[in-house]
């Protein structure tokens, strides 16, 4: 055995289709954490704007003179594409907590036979709450 | 005896002079055996054209100059009721090919040489149903191994793996030989151990994990499943137990499982390898809770 073929990563994104639930599961659980870490890092600088408001900072919304906390707000609420980021900000949040509470089951050993049925169940829940929060995060908005 | 001996001596005499030109029996039955085996191998192509298989088989062999760039090669198999994939390889190898190489032995399912990957999943060819399949059949050898040639994979790192968690019963107080004692398991604690039991040591699930892809340290499910299996035994000391899950719960053992639940799913003596890993976890989460 001189020599041997490296065939490198077979099981890549390329055979995306062959993907488990348990594999896909998995994905998406460090995607939808990636997200919600950016997510925290995006939440600390609009809070921020609170420090400049606390300095008397003020600033003009809809011909309106405002602190910098609530015009920063304002300002970002008023904008379309924030609102369908909100949401997108939703299905993340959920998916992570309902397979959270999976993975948790799994950790504990309880129901390790149903867990691709839990991973489908998390997606369709994920999905129908997702659903009914657009008019919520997409009302008043102005286009 | 020695007229026993003067027989053969008898009998050896097939080209009389007499006899030439013309058939002798024995030439004629050779004849039409040579006719019946063309006939035969009429029939087996007839066959071929009828129901068959179509294989693409990985090769790859370093020691021959067109098979050094990896390929894949067709075979067309005659389907047969009950044809597992290691039966098609089989046949490609006895009919067509004689160089395509792959490991088998005893083809049911217990020595766990023939694990392939075959349409994108790892399975052991003995075991598998070409009716189950869809076609083409793609045959490659085991994933995230290094392939020596065709279907053959180097399993030393796998093998290496295995004996990390010291695979053997471990008990310092071991009855006195003089009565001969049985060091007898409980029924219950031997139904416990039972699904790990199960391994053959095939390399299927090692080659499905994501996690051991990325990290050659990984002791991966196969050997962490063997380490189960001691863990679990009752007739080992409590101390033996605590050495064993302080192997697990190092930085490349259990703790490197994502639950992905790949090599359970692979698994083809259907061992809940996730379910043992999972339980060796909280073992060693409770072992080291004891001390706080």
């Amino acid at each position: 055995m001189s020599q041997s073929y490296n065939r490198g990563l077979i099981e890549d994104f390329g055979r995306w289709k062959e993907f488990s639930a348990g594999m896909w599961a998995w994905i998406f659980h460090k995607f939808t954490g990636w997200m919600l870490i950016g997510y925290l890092f995006t939440h600390i600088a609009v809070l921020s704007s609170a420090i400049a408001a606390a300095n008397g900072e003020t600033m003009m919304i809809a011909g309106e003179q405002v602190n910098a906390y609530t015009g920063t707000i304002q300002g970002l609420e008023g904008l379309f594409i924030i609102r369908v980021l909100e949401v997108g900000l939703l299905a993340v949040a959920v998916f992570h907590i309902l397979n959270g509470i999976r993975l948790l089951m799994v950790d504990l050993g309880v129901g390790l036979t149903a867990q691709d049925r839990s991973f489908y169940a998390s997606l369709v829940l994920t999905g129908v709450i997702t659903v009914a929060s657009v008019p919520t995060f997409l009302s008043g908005v102005g286009l | 005896m020695s007229t026993q001996q003067q027989e053969p001596e008898s009998q050896e005499s097939p080209q009389d002079p007499e006899m030439k030109g013309t058939e002798s029996p024995q030439q004629r039955r050779l004849r039409e055996k040579q006719e019946g085996m063309v006939e035969d191998q009429a029939e087996k192509e007839a066959e071929v054209e009828g129901e068959t298989v179509h294989l693409k088989v990985f090769r790859y062999d370093p020691e021959i100059a067109d098979k050094q760039e990896p390929r894949f090669d067709d075979f067309h198999v005659p389907f047969e009721k009950g044809m597992t994939v290691l039966d098609a390889v089989m046949y490609a190898r006895d009919e067509f090919d004689s160089s395509l190489t792959f490991r088998h032995s005893c083809r049911q399912a217990v020595c766990g040489s023939d694990a392939f990957f075959v349409n994108g999943k790892q399975r052991l060819g003995c075991k598998t149903q070409i009716s189950d399949l869809q076609q083409p059949v793609r045959i490659e050898p085991l994933p995230y191994q290094e392939v020596v040639k065709d279907l053959v994979v180097d399993m030393d790192h796998f093998y290496d793996q295995m004996h990390a968690v010291e695979p053997y019963f471990q008990n310092d107080d071991t009855p006195d030989s003089s009565d001969l004692e049985e060091q007898r398991q409980s029924r219950e604690n031997r139904e416990k151990v039972k699904m790990s039991t199960r391994c053959i040591w095939c390399g299927a699930c090692m080659s499905s994990c994501n996690i051991a892809a990325g990290d050659n340290e990984y002791l991966g499910p196969a050997a962490i499943n063997k380490a189960y299996k001691f863990a679990m035994d009752d007739r080992e000391p409590e101390d033996v137990k605590e050495h064993r899950l302080r192997i697990m719960e190092q930085e490349h053992g259990v703790w490197r499982c994502q639950t992905q639940f790949s090599c359970t799913n692979v698994c083809p003596k259907d061992i809940p390898l996730t379910e043992h890993i999972q339980e060796l976890k909280r073992e060693a989460v409770k072992k080291n809770l004891k001390f706080w």
